[in-house]
């Protein structure tokens, strides 16, 4: 493409309004973060900087609760995500080095469906299918629903990474008499491994995060980090609520960032 | 979405076909069971009769429809006028969605443009910058909104402080918080496929323009904007489909007056007083409306892309 002259491309007032929204996107951010910090028990007015409500989270009267909700949280985040990862690294390869077949826009389409179904609707869809089999509400039903809405998150990240790696290197290790499972494990998953570890660090942020669908399957006395803090949001904002949201902020943050330069060290290679 | 079915047809091998139902059939059962199935079964739950504590009796009706739509007076025998409470609510969200567009495609075109032209080693840290919120919990960045408009929260400290405003500005269980809430809550979607557009535009095109006298905004908006045109639909649909079911910005931003499609759902569902096939039909609604507006968009973007050959 011919150099075009800076000063035809760039328009005035577009920096000032890229400026405008990252203090939009971040300023809420931030501010809750300061607020976490927070020696005051009101919300409003500041006296100081202390780590009150750290530890008023990790030791205090509601200790329990949010320790609970945390380990509610990441094991059904490990545990959906994994599977979820698993079942989309197999369809992957079958969309991407299995040819052309009938049922591939079908397949997609399927995949997809988490994404196209408003949240809402999905979440009411699966509370009255759990219901109507008769499945009781609780652990394995969030974890089930977790399992099915994290596929396309994961597959995504996965098919993109494989459709950029060319098959020349099965092709040879099965020309040296490797069979396809050995071509598959030993030279295709090792290749993908970025991929799959930056769509496993995405679906479990996802997971981690679902609030509404997990609102509909929980039942009653299951709690994950989000319900527990909806729940506790509703009866008014206490600086507790600021503490644990920077807490989940900070493994988002850190989760988004590794996944990053995963896939940005691939792109260099 | 459509896009994403179309390119994917591109990069395929046949190394693995002998193994393909295989390898598919995990993903065939698990979304088939647990997404594709309760789907139906909502649809068939919005035929049936409701059960006072919740729940339905299996016996085929329309009353949930009926409910929606029409209103025959306490005791259902009046003649059936039009009942407008749903329809406003409807009404109401998709006006709030639509505004939340509004509101990501001024802040989110500027944005996303000015990022496009920056030296290619750099735009992946802005892209960067700017996908990092839509990681973080929604609930989180809700609840962070709410602190913040609050009448007593910093942003009315800090307008206060600086002299600009007497009294606080009350925001928030208004409409405009909703708003606020909503375009926050997507302001991402509609940058990164804008800026995905912008990256692929030819620049020559904007230098022939102003070799023939156009000024830049004429440009912008003749040659530009027509260009990029599937991006920033396809950044419109991403804030306006999720906008138009969402919960929490509503629930947590709007309070009572200002009740959108989602909370009427949630309603339905909760405690012993919901009305379950009623909340069925309503979810069946919703997703038709999204349906409807995701397959004229993806027939628009077929069009647009065989018309450039």
């Amino acid at each position: 493409m011919a150099i075009v002259n800076d000063s035809i491309k760039s328009y005035k007032g577009f920096k000032a309004i890229t400026i405008l929204c990252l203090v939009v996107l971040y300023a809420p951010l931030v501010i809750v973060t300061i607020y976490s910090f927070n020696a005051s028990k009101s919300i409003t007015n500041w006296e100081g900087l202390s780590l009150y409500w750290y530890w008023d989270i990790f030791a205090g009267p509601e200790s329990a609760k949010w320790k609970e909700a945390a380990w509610n949280s990441f094991t059904i985040a490990i545990v959906a995500v994994t599977t979820a990862m698993s079942i989309a690294t197999l369809a992957a390869t079958a969309m991407v080095r299995g040819g052309k077949f009938k049922l591939r826009t079908a397949s997609f389409g399927l995949i997809s469906l988490p994404l196209m179904v408003p949240e809402i609707v999905l979440a009411v869809a699966t509370l009255i299918f759990f219901n109507s089999i008769g499945f009781t509400r609780g652990y394995f039903s969030i974890l089930v629903a977790h399992t099915a809405f994290c596929i396309p998150f994961a597959y995504l990240p996965i098919q993109a990474r494989m459709q950029g790696i060319e098959d020349s290197y099965e092709q040879a290790a099965m020309d040296l008499y490797a069979n396809k499972r050995q071509a598959f494990t030993k030279i295709l998953l090792p290749l993908m491994m970025p991929g799959i570890i930056s769509g496993f660090l995405l679906a479990f942020i996802v997971s981690l995060d679902d609030f509404i669908i997990t609102n509909f399957v929980k039942g009653a006395g299951v709690e994950t980090l989000p319900t527990a803090i909806f729940g506790s949001v509703k009866q008014g904002l206490k600086p507790n609520i600021m503490a644990i949201s920077t807490l989940l902020l900070g493994v988002s943050v850190i989760m988004v960032t590794i996944s990053y330069f995963v896939s940005k060290k691939d792109n260099t290679q | 979405m459509a896009a994403g079915a179309a390119s994917g047809g591109s990069a395929t091998t046949d190394t693995y076909a002998s193994a393909r139902n295989i390898l598919l059939l995990p993903s065939w059962v698990v979304l088939g069971i647990f997404v594709l199935a309760p789907v139906l079964m909502m649809l068939i739950y919005s035929f049936l009769t409701k059960e006072f504590r919740g729940g339905v009796i299996w016996e085929f009706s329309l009353a949930a429809y009926d409910q929606f739509f029409f209103d025959r007076g306490l005791f259902g025998d009046d003649p059936a006028k039009i009942e407008w409470t749903y329809i406003t609510i409807f009404w109401r969200s998709i006006w709030q969605a639509g505004a939340a567009t509004i509101l990501s495609l001024a802040i989110g075109f500027p944005t996303a443009y000015f990022i496009a032209t920056r030296d290619e080693a750099v735009r992946p840290i802005w892209v960067f910058l700017i996908t990092i919120p839509y990681w973080v919990n929604l609930l989180i960045r809700t609840v962070s909104m709410k602190f913040l408009l609050r009448d007593e929260g910093p942003m009315n400290d800090f307008l206060m402080n600086i002299g600009l405003i007497d009294s606080p500005i009350h925001i928030i269980n208004t409409n405009f918080a909703v708003q606020l809430g909503l375009f926050y809550s997507y302001l991402p979607f509609m940058v990164l496929p804008i800026y995905a557009a912008v990256e692929r535009y030819n620049f020559s095109m904007s230098e022939a323009a102003a070799d023939l006298y156009a000024t830049k905004w004429v440009t912008l908006r003749r040659i530009v904007l027509p260009a990029i045109k599937p991006g920033v639909i396809a950044g419109c649909i991403l804030v306006f489909v999720p906008s138009l079911g969402s919960f929490l910005a509503p629930d947590l931003l709007g309070g009572a007056k200002n009740f959108m499609i989602g909370s009427l759902i949630e309603e339905q569902f909760k405690g012993n007083a919901g009305n379950w096939p009623f909340g069925a039909a309503a979810s069946m609604i919703l997703l038709s409306m999204v349906l409807i507006i995701l397959m004229i968009t993806a027939r628009q973007q077929a069009k647009a892309e065989k018309a450039e050959g």
